[in-house]
């Protein structure tokens, strides 16, 4: 028997493909995100509201060099995030990972400089229940509790969003293949052969065989590409969100002197 | 479909991308010098001001909001109204005790 | 009781039956068929909810006579915290939206499933997940928590008992709503099948979807609460530490924020239950469809603006309580929309009281009770006077039970048929009806009573005057609970043995009435085409004016808008 192989093979053969009700479902899931972050950001304003001064002199105790360095590589990761995400829509594979790779190192910068400057405030005994801090002002105290809880969420949600960019970089940094799995006819000679009948590939199948594999791999294949841009598009909303609570966090807690 | 509207547009260029984050660039550098100047009151305002510019740019963008359907917008204006109540109604509580 | 049952006369197993490759056990645990999905929550849900009225009737027990009954006041504490996380957590919230919303939402318009079917499944992962820590919060660590199910700050945070573990399964329970709202939405949006415009879906899914929108937005203020809590008992944060600035009443705040929304996630998918079953045993078109769909939304908008009604003792300010009992007031108004148009949808109907609408009408009866009782809460002037006594657990027992959990039994009692392919036995229901009707009121009734006396909630103890009342509220229990245990044997029997129930027993005329029962797999065949309402009675049994399956009906243009 011949079986021609077919042209492209639909990634998930029968499922429903909606992309915009991927991208609602990603856009409401988002939302979720925006009102959890909007209750610690209600916490922050009730209580500089109450400790106004305090929050100004504990803020100077932050390094805003380090904080809009931050700020910096989160804007800049964003935008090699749509960058990526552009190229892939072009159906150009290389720029697309190059630029999703540059997202990830950015990424990465970002929570090592945090790191740092964690590191940097914990020795100088500044941490939630230290007896340097508890012999501050109570604003002061709060305004720690806030700054090391909303950084720390923050800083769990781009573990996350990178883990989701890495994810992605496995899915398009492979060249896109469609692979094919025949059952083996035991027994019988089986011969690969291009439409035109040019022999590629031929041998005698032994009863121990179970399958047939062929995968053809491609340098560009614009449409399996394309299958993968709903998902690196929501993963880039998902950075982008990433981005626009540090936009808010940054001003709030570095620059309120 | 929005999506196809989207699409008939092509791509958004890599250049308008640049430029928008050029402009992010810029209000960060803006922000900084704002928080230096003593505004006094006025300063968190400003603060938060621009921080909403920089949000939205990405919102409108980066996140492509803008060239979205009705709907999606809709849902944002609807979570952040209901952030904007539950503010607002919690310092009902706080401003008059 | 076992008379009139149909024996073992088989039925077609329709989506029961296993289909692909895997067999037994992991083919229901590894589906994401909406309709197993739906079972999987009615089974683990029944399990969960078997421990919760075990703690209720513990408690009960204490409570039958003044002083330590059986159980010292820390025990007590922790019976009433742990039988308030399971029954708010488990069971009334996920409720109706998670077994009977995830059976019949896509059926409702016309589609093969949710627009999200694997993380609808990761939706039940995490209910059982966060349903095994609740209970193991019981027997491990310091003890199961003792701080009431509202974990207040600073007790919570100060407390030895097992605080972290209890509100870390929260947390993942509040996982599990987000995603199954963020499902409802996206499915309601996207997958309506032809023809089914926003105003020709049943009522039951304009419930789910404000329901939904609640859990999309107010769930996730819970859940940075619980965070909170938790960053405060582990890395001691001092966010809520009065002695280092904290302010114990933002906790409340941000908690209500989100408790009290939910509430409505709690009754409103119920009072849904109610549209779908009206106008079948009235054999009419519900009067009003549009206000009670936008009642549906106003109610959970409204819903947002009044939660500062939980705190008028705790020292918010007096122009806060004075616009949340104003604002509280206003809530109700929806609500009654409701109710009236359910009894005008009533009036000069052909009404057959079978059993689903028995339990109806008794859900009018307990929620109106408990509605009212809350509106009494929401006067400033005598909240101050029965906050935190009996009569506020009297009220939301009124409510909740009466209202949800009554509710969900009548809309099991409505769909059996279809989710089984079987019918129960009518005299028995009515049977378990008696004992649960009877016993529910002899059991909260007097707890309005006794907290208008005085009667604290949350004591273990009280004074000698409230011994009578308490004995007959704890007779009422056990009394409650022959009638559940009746009811949940019989129907599990029934599932069994029931007679076969056809495809549409009561003559209803929504989307499910025209599939057999149970339904296949891909619930349609044929993708519907829906070109009139959904509670057009007359012409075909069961199909009102609606083209069934396969008759196509040639209008120039789409139909129903796809936004």
């Amino acid at each position: 028997m011949s079986t021609t192989l077919p042209a492209h093979l639909p990634a998930h053969e029968g499922e429903h493909r909606d992309p915009l009700g991927a991208k609602m479902g990603m856009w409401l899931f988002l939302l979720t995100e925006l009102i959890l972050f909007g209750g610690a950001f209600l916490l922050y304003a009730a209580y500089r509201a109450r400790f106004a001064a305090d929050f100004h002199y504990a803020s100077t105790l932050l390094n805003p060099l380090i904080g809009g360095v931050n700020t910096l590589v989160l804007l800049t990761s964003s935008l090699t995030m749509v960058l990526s995400i552009a190229a892939l829509e072009r159906g150009l594979r290389r720029p697309a990972v190059l630029f999703l790779g540059a997202t990830i190192g950015l990424g990465l910068t970002f929570l090592v400089v945090k790191a740092c400057e964690w590191s940097g405030k914990i020795g100088h005994g500044l941490f939630p229940g230290s007896t340097e801090l508890v012999e501050r002002t109570a604003g002061e105290n709060i305004f720690f509790g806030l700054y090391y809880g909303m950084t720390g969420l923050h800083a769990l949600h781009v573990v996350i969003g990178l883990g989701l960019l890495i994810w992605m970089f496995a899915l398009i940094a492979r060249r896109p293949r469609v692979r094919v799995t025949l059952p083996a006819p035991a027994g019988e000679s089986v011969r690969l052969a291009t439409a035109g009948g040019r022999a590629l590939w031929s041998d005698a199948v032994g009863a121990e065989a179970a399958a047939i594999e062929v995968s053809v791999v491609y340098e560009r294949h614009d449409e399996l590409l394309a299958g993968n841009l709903p998902r690196l598009d929501n993963t880039g909303l998902y950075w982008h969100l990433v981005d626009i609570i540090w936009i808010f966090l940054f001003p709030l807690l570095y620059l309120i002197t | 479909m929005a999506e196809q509207a989207a699409k008939a547009h092509g791509p958004v260029s890599y250049g308008r991308y640049v430029m928008v984050w050029l402009s992010l660039l810029i209000l960060t550098a803006a922000t900084v010098t704002a928080a230096g100047l003593a505004f006094g009151r006025w300063s968190i305002l400003a603060a938060i001001l621009i921080a909403a510019v920089k949000g939205t740019l990405v919102l409108f963008y980066f996140m492509h909001l803008k060239y979205e359907s009705a709907i999606l917008k809709l849902f944002m204006t609807v979570a952040l109204l209901t952030l904007a109540i539950i503010m607002i109604l919690t310092f009902a509580d706080l401003s008059f005790r | 009781m076992a008379g009139a049952m149909g024996g073992a006369v088989p039925v077609d197993a329709g989506f029961f039956q296993t289909q692909g490759k895997r067999t037994g056990l992991l083919a229901w645990i590894l589906s994401t068929d909406h309709k197993r999905i739906g079972i999987l929550y009615l089974v683990s849900m029944l399990a969960f909810f078997a421990v919760g009225v075990a703690l209720g009737l513990l408690m009960r027990l204490e409570l039958i006579a003044p002083g330590r009954t059986i159980v010292a006041a820390g025990t007590y504490n922790a019976l009433f915290t742990v039988h308030g996380v399971i029954m708010i957590f488990l069971i009334v919230i996920p409720g109706v939206p998670a077994v009977l919303g995830n059976f019949f939402l896509p059926i409702h318009i016309g589609a093969r499933d949710v627009a999200f079917p694997k993380l609808n499944l990761l939706s039940w992962y995490c209910f059982v997940g966060g349903a095994l820590l609740a209970v193991a919060s019981l027997f491990t660590g310091g003890g199961a928590p003792d701080t009431g199910w509202t974990f207040y700050v600073p007790y919570s945070v100060r407390t030895s008992t097992n605080v972290t573990l209890a509100v870390f399964a929260a947390f993942i329970l509040g996982f599990s709503s987000i995603l199954t709202g963020l499902n409802f939405v996206t499915t309601t949006h996207r997958l309506r099948a032809k023809g089914m415009g926003w105003f020709r879906m049943p009522l039951f899914v304009w419930s789910l979807y404000a329901t939904a929108w609640i859990q999309l937005l107010a769930t996730p203020v819970l859940a940075i609460t619980l965070i909170l809590v938790m960053l405060e008992r582990m890395f001691n944060l001092g966010l809520f530490d009065p002695g280092r600035g904290g302010d114990p009443l933002l906790y409340q705040h941000l908690f209500w924020i989100y408790s009290h929304p939910a509430v409505y996630i709690m009754i409103l998918p119920a009072m849904g239950v109610v549209s779908e079953i009206i106008p079948t045993f009235a054999r009419k078109k519900i009067f009003g469809y549009k206000a009670i769909a936008f009642s549906s939304l106003a109610i959970a908008f409204l819903g947002y603006l009044v939660w500062g009604h939980h705190m008028f003792t705790s020292g918010i300010s007096d122009s806060s309580r004075i616009i949340f009992s104003l604002l509280t007031f206003l809530v109700a108004v929806p609500s009654g929309v409701k109710v009236f148009n359910w009894v005008a949808t009533l009036y000069k109907g052909s009404i057959r009281v079978e059993p689903p609408l028995l339990f109806i009408f008794t859900f009018i009866f307990l929620f109106s009770i408990g509605g009212l009782t809350g509106l009494m809460q929401g006067s400033l002037a005598i909240d101050v006077h029965i906050h935190d006594t009996a009569f506020i657990v009297g009220h939301f027992h009124y409510v909740m039970f009466g209202g949800t959990i009554f509710g969900l039994l009548a809309g099991l009692l409505y769909w059996f048929p279809k989710m089984f392919g079987r019918m129960y036995n009518r005299k028995t229901i009515q049977i378990a009806w008696a004992f649960l009707f009877v016993g529910f009121n002899v059991l909260y009734f007097p707890m309005l009573v006794l907290g208008w006396q005085g009667m604290p909630r949350r004591y273990y103890d009280y004074l000698p005057q409230f011994h009578g009342l308490h004995t007959l509220s704890t007779v009422g229990s056990w009394i409650l609970v022959a009638g559940l245990v009746i009811f949940v044997v019989h129907l599990i029997r029934a599932t069994r043995r029931g007679e076969p129930a056809g495809m549409n027993p009561w003559g209803g005329t929504t989307l499910e009435w025209t599939i057999p029962s149970p339904p296949p797999q891909v619930n349609f065949v044929t993708l519907p085409e829906v070109t009139a309402g959904p509670y057009e009675h007359g012409g075909d049994e069961g199909r009102g004016g609606r083209r069934g399956p396969g008759e196509h009906h040639d209008r120039g243009g789409p139909e129903g808008a796809r936004a």
